[in-house]
């Protein structure tokens, strides 16, 4: 799995955020840990672009590096023609009402002693946006907009809302400052399928009444199918995968994507979940991280190549990619036969 | 087998659990009956505050004595253990029924070896040597497919991923070879390819030592693969139980329909908008006098608002449901066709 190489790039200029060779290093004990290893993404405005794997394959990394919320050890993040990596403090800051995001856990993510008011409020009051009066009206709006009545939520804390709608808060708290782009990390992980269903919905919404572009980062393929006109999947740091996510999910060519579906229960009682999952172990450490393609300990179609050399992202659709030395042919399955084979548990 | 042949090794019968709060008792679980056999799986599948897990903790007698009000039957093999303290249920922990927990980080003491969890409970329960109870430790780890388990047994649940603390809890679980394994939402905390693969654990477990599974869970996904029967709940109560094909073929409580619904499906092509359950579940201190899911049903008349609806009996035997007016029995027809879900 390699994911160097950029052929999944659109041409320069057209991408609204463009990540290109994202390393993230974080430093451990016996040395560096790389969680993010050579990643390119791109987004055109209006889109959403689904990232999706395993815990552990640096996804959650890859979307706080691009708002530099950690700073990437090497590689470049361009949002509208400017350089992220090159900003520090208030150059930097300047950019946040345009690039915003929304976290896991609506509850921790809010202030548990300010009212709902005021923390919504907060990035209109840091930037000074228009007078009072407006920023109040703007507040009101986009509470409105999240589906909660301005009038009885502003005035309350967190506490005293559900899960449900505390998202809707970080929603509506994201959405004040007209950003043209919000990387949301597992906005609906925390959250019942009910509840789940009205927040992607809402999202939906939003994306249509503010004109967002979105990074949609979630382990759940379903969710991420639902949401995304773009699918990324990661595996150990590198891409495996990205595509259009209806091409993407009916005829997988990368077999960890392939993997990655069958594992999923779904609600119908005549599907066979007894037979053994495709996929054996489980994800590698980056500490030390398997040479050639990282997915080739789990994968049941490795051979030798795959070992010692890296596979690089080529076309094999138009409008998917993959980066495998044997992927999957349209129509192809992962036959269970590969998998009887007893691999390296991790 | 069984000490009592002919008698279901669970039978659950009006249970109720209520916790006593300032604004007044809430009532976590209203009236539960089922019963379960040997060799069986049921799944339990509701919201987050549907009662599920109070259920599981209530037949597990993990409960707090003070502050919490008890009633109905709880009988396993025919002896009744609704009412009975955590000492008379250490009796029955470890060899008769055991269980399994959410997080597997928490529920492993952090600063016990792997080895010695799994011999504690063994060493609790039965009369045998430590070397036997190594040795079995092993075979048990073996068992729930943990690599290397003679290097595991002499290391902190720290040094384990997710998916292999999870089995070493199911390992604790089967150590006594209980009748019984509760499981409560084994799998939600592990990501979608190490689920299968201890979902797989479990039932290839189940089968070897006949072992009847209660598993509690939050998606549906889960059960309709791995559950004989399957009992829906909401705000405390049943709402609707039957064998696992009946239920997701056949149901006729809206909420089910609507649970269902509410999930995305990889069937269906991108941005398809989801059917999202309106408002969310009442209070459970002063519950609507008539069916709890009224207020979010789509197909809700005014008899609904006003009185509680029955569980009755199905056309299907073992089907029950709790609702006035059953899906596919009213000429309302909302959103959506059923064809996704028939």
């Amino acid at each position: 799995m390699a994911g160097t190489g950029t052929a999944h790039l659109r041409p320069d200029g057209e991408a609204l955020l463009r990540v290109e060779d994202l390393v993230v290093e974080f430093s451990a004990e016996g040395g560096k840990v790389q969680a993010v290893s050579g990643i390119s993404l791109d987004v055109v405005a209006g889109e959403t672009l689904g990232l999706v794997g395993e815990s552990g394959c640096g996804k959650s990394t890859t979307g706080r590096a691009i708002m530099q919320i950690i700073k990437p050890s090497s590689g470049s993040v361009r949002f509208e023609d400017e350089e992220l990596t090159k900003l520090r403090g208030s150059a930097l800051r300047r950019i946040r009402p345009r690039l915003q995001m929304i976290f896991q856990d609506p509850i921790s993510s809010l202030n548990p002693r300010r009212k709902v008011g005021s923390i919504v409020a907060e990035g209109l009051d840091i930037w000074g946006t228009g007078d009072a009066a407006s920023r109040r009206a703007k507040v009101d709006e986009v509470l409105d907009a999240v589906g909660l009545d301005p009038e009885t939520a502003r005035d309350r804390r967190p506490h005293q809302f559900s899960g449900g709608q505390c998202q809707r808060i970080s929603i509506a708290r994201a959405v004040v400052t007209e950003p043209k782009v919000i990387i949301c990390d597992e906005p609906v992980s925390a959250l019942d399928v009910s509840v789940q269903a009205q927040i992607l919905n809402l999202l939906e919404e939003m994306k249509a009444r503010y004109g967002l572009t979105l990074v949609f980062i979630a382990h759940d393929l379903a969710v991420v199918k639902n949401v995304s006109d773009r699918v990324a999947v990661m595996y150990l740091g590198k891409l495996c995968e990205i595509g259009s996510p209806d091409l993407l999910f009916a005829q997988p060519a990368h077999p960890y994507t392939a993997a990655l579906l069958s594992a999923i229960p779904e609600p119908d009682p005549e599907r066979h979940d007894d037979e053994p999952s495709l996929l054996k172990g489980e994800i590698p450490s980056n500490t030390n991280p398997p040479s050639g393609c990282r997915f080739r300990t789990r994968c049941p179609r490795a051979e030798a190549l795959c070992e010692v050399e890296e596979p690089t992202i080529r076309q094999v659709e138009i409008g998917q990619y993959v980066a495998c030395h044997f992927p999957l042919a349209p129509g192809e399955s992962l036959e269970t036969a590969d998998v009887l084979g007893e691999f390296d548990l991790a | 087998m069984s000490e009592h042949p002919g008698v279901p090794l669970l039978e659950v019968t009006d249970v109720a659990t209520g916790f006593e709060t300032a604004r007044g008792l809430v009532r976590s679980v209203d009236g539960v009956s089922f019963s379960l056999e040997r060799g069986r799986t049921i799944g339990i599948v509701g919201e987050s505050g549907s009662g599920k897990t109070v259920l599981s903790r209530s037949i597990m007698g993990l409960l707090p004595h003070k502050g919490v009000v008890r009633s109905g039957s709880i009988r396993f093999d025919g002896t009744e253990i609704g009412q009975a303290s955590p000492k008379e249920m250490r009796k029955f922990w470890g060899d008769d029924m055991a269980m399994v927990f959410q997080d597997p980080m928490t529920s492993l003491n952090p600063v016990m070896k792997i080895g010695r969890q799994i011999t504690e409970a063994i060493h609790t329960h039965l009369d045998v040597t430590k070397q036997f109870a190594n040795e079995l430790a092993v075979s048990l780890l073996e068992s729930v497919r943990i690599p290397d388990p003679e290097r595991r047994m002499g290391e902190y649940p720290h040094q384990l991923s997710g998916g292999l603390r999870q089995r070493v809890c199911i390992a604790v679980a089967l150590a006594c070879g209980p009748q019984l394994l509760l499981a409560d939402e084994p799998t939600t905390a592990l990501d979608v390819t190490v689920q299968a693969q201890v979902l797989d654990v479990l039932a290839q477990q189940q089968r070897e030592r006949f072992m009847a599974v209660i598993l509690v869970t939050h998606d549906l996904g889960v059960v309709a693969g791995r559950a004989d029967d399957v009992l829906v709940m909401y705000a405390g109560q049943v709402v609707e139980k039957a064998p696992t094909a009946t239920l997701f073929h056949h149901m006729k409580m809206p909420y089910t329909e609507a649970l269902l619904r509410s999930i995305p499906k990889l069937t269906e092509p991108s941005h398809t908008r989801l059917a999202a359950i309106p408002g969310r579940p009442p209070d459970l201190v002063s519950p609507p006098p008539g069916c709890r899911f009224a207020p979010r049903c789509p197909y809700a008349q005014d008899k609904c608002r006003e009185e509680m609806p029955p569980l009755v009996d199905g056309d299907t035997p073992d089907h029950q449901f709790r609702c006035w007016f059953p899906v596919g029995s009213t000429p309302v027809s909302i959103g959506p066709s059923n064809a996704g879900i028939a």
